[in-house]
């Protein structure tokens, strides 16, 4: 095996040197329009340590080959690496089985799947789905394309004023329901929601849960079992690692049972003139030569998640979140206002809030002017946008590279917009 | 903070403060269409009020309201663009429309595809006709809020053709 996690920058464990994780980012040393850049996105992408952009690197450069195809050595290792990258994933996720592990695109392209295949062979017509207000545009459109052909139901959850998920109704929510899909996390609130007991619910009505796990899985420890998921699917880019690479996991005999999704070479066992039979899974499920790199790349990004700690990300995490509330209700008093839950234990580090009237366009121009990047717009969740009676917001959301400094600096930036759009 | 100036004339940040015929017009009579900017959530209503469209493009736009919400290049383009195309024929829009776009195409790359601007057109008479509109010219070097700016004028693209056909 070509590729040895030597690369992987140590740090002594129970440490969380924010400056020297960020040295690990190549990217982070750049400056825009002649500031220091200050990087509020992770939560649409976050940024790669060097070890993954290596890793990558690595494969093209020592084993590129085609996978599962050839007896040579370099396809050996080719797939010997992706499959290691298969099993860290499984791990990090504590799924038992790394044959649970499917290899996607993206999130979008799991939820995709889930419905598509799992979707299509057990929904019939007048079921029930079960979403929340909370939702991505990922985990609400595949649905409504879904419920729109086979006339089933489209049900929600509710959202209290602090956009915390309304388990009131759940019982009479859940009557009819065959899959409830919810995020673990949301991507413009922050929110974490009880996918415990929602699940434990589900499942006692018959349902199945699938978890967007995009905001939640790069942030907290996850544990498939202990969410009490049938489906989970994340995203690499969020956590670390590449673009084009996403998963979706599911219990064994859920994947067993479904039919593929997209047809192709990789994902049979036999291809005869009147049919195929496919290949077991997870192979059945990646027809076409997979993005072999942005595997490897993910699966380095988990060697850097892990040497760092899951459990010390969220404590991190959490005292950001914990600081930045504090800092910027104690700086701008009514000038902010912060949505979601005004608790750090209560949600991530995805921040959304108006300020001063600006709007999130205006805002997010004149702090790019500051090195500062924070997304404006409706983050892929109209619905929710329009909850909360808004258009659009401008969002902030940290990850392992960030401090207080760069809290503090949205602070400095926010009071240079208050000044430049002041009527 | 160079450059935003050029992005936030003053005058821009007046028909935000300021909005020129916002409001809604009963539709009908009025025809009444929606503007999405898909990637920043910007919403825009265009209320117009024609005399009589059996003119075509002699046809004259007696009336016209804004709603929705957006951000200052969206809101500001809107307004400027109903007080200079308020009391206009179809046809003297549709070429304001066209200078308009043809000032927010960025030249490098080349037209907007659907623009078939005369380059003459582009120099001399366009800058005379647009007149506060031309405030909006340093949005071209923020590609980004390119599509803010012309949102307004594509839904009255829109309107037009709809209030045409009807």
């Amino acid at each position: 095996m070509a590729i040895d996690q030597s690369e992987v920058e140590q740090h002594a464990p129970g440490e969380f040197d924010v400056l020297r994780i960020k040295s690990d980012f190549p990217i982070l040393s750049r400056t825009v329009h002649d500031k220091p850049l200050v990087f509020l996105d992770s939560a649409a992408s976050s940024q790669k340590p060097r070890s993954v952009l290596q890793s990558m690197d690595t494969y093209y450069e020592t084993i590129n080959a085609n996978v599962h195809r050839a007896a040579y050595t370099l396809a050996e290792e080719a797939t010997n690496a992706m499959e290691a990258a298969r099993s860290k994933v499984a791990a990090f996720i504590g799924a038992t089985d790394a044959n649970e592990v499917v290899f996607t695109k993206n999130a979008t392209e799991s939820i995709n799947l889930i419905a598509r295949s799992w979707g299509v062979a057990n929904l019939e017509p007048g079921d029930a789905i079960l979403l929340t207000h909370l939702e991505h545009h990922a985990n609400i459109v595949p649905w409504q394309q879904l419920a729109a052909e086979r006339e089933l139901e489209i049900r929600w959850i509710p959202l209290t004023q602090d956009s915390q998920l309304d388990l009131s109704n759940l019982d009479s929510l859940l009557d009819g329901v065959k899959i409830v899909a919810l995020t673990s996390m949301s991507n413009v609130v922050g929110t974490i929601t009880p996918v415990r007991a929602i699940a434990d619910a589900a499942h006692a009505a018959g349902a199945v849960v699938a978890v967007d796990g995009c905001q939640s899985v790069p942030h907290l420890p996850t544990d498939v079992h202990q969410l009490g998921a049938d489906f989970l699917s994340f995203s690499g880019h969020k956590m670390l690692g590449p673009t084009g690479i996403g998963v979706l996991w599911a219990r064994k005999e859920l994947l067993e049972a479904m039919p593929p999704f997209l047809g192709g070479g990789g994902m049979i066992l036999d291809v005869r003139l009147d049919g195929f039979v496919a290949a077991e899974a997870p192979h059945k499920f990646e027809a076409g030569t997979p993005p072999i790199a942005e595997i490897i790349g993910l699966g380095a990004a988990i060697d850097y998640l892990n040497n760092l700690g899951m459990e010390a990300v969220r404590q991190h995490e959490m005292a950001l979140t914990a600081f930045a509330l504090e800092h910027l209700s104690n700086r701008f008093g009514d000038r902010i206002s912060i949505y979601g839950p005004q608790s750090a234990e209560l949600r991530g580090g995805a921040m959304s809030f108006a300020f001063d009237e600006i709007h999130p366009h205006d805002l997010s121009q004149v702090l790019d002017q500051h090195g500062v990047c924070v997304r404006p717009g409706h983050h892929c969740a109209k619905p929710l946008m329009r909850l909360l009676g808004v258009g659009a917001t401008a969002r902030a959301s940290w990850y392992v590279y960030n401090d207080e400094a760069d809290i503090t600096a949205l602070g400095d930036a926010l009071e240079a917009a208050g000044e430049f759009f002041s009527f | 903070m160079s450059g935003l100036e050029d992005l936030y004339r003053e005058i821009i940040l007046d028909h935000y403060r300021s909005p020129r015929n916002r409001g809604e017009l009963d539709s009908p009579p009025a025809v009444r269409v929606e503007g999405f900017n898909p990637l920043c959530g910007d919403e825009i209503v265009v209320y117009i009020d024609v005399d009589d469209s059996a003119n075509g493009d002699a046809a004259v736009v007696t009336d016209i309201r804004i709603g929705g919400q957006g951000c200052s290049i969206s809101q500001s383009s809107a307004s400027m663009m109903s007080a200079a195309v308020k009391g206009r024929s179809i046809g003297e829009i549709r070429d304001l429309t066209k200078s308009f776009k043809s000032m927010m195409s960025i030249h490098e790359e080349g037209l907007d595809a659907d623009s078939d601007a005369d380059p003459q057109e582009d120099s001399a008479g366009a800058e005379l006709k647009l007149g506060d509109l031309e405030a909006l010219r340093g949005v071209v070097k923020f590609p980004v809020r390119i599509k803010c700016a012309t949102l307004g004028w594509n839904t009255l693209q829109q309107g037009i053709d709809e209030a045409l056909s009807s």
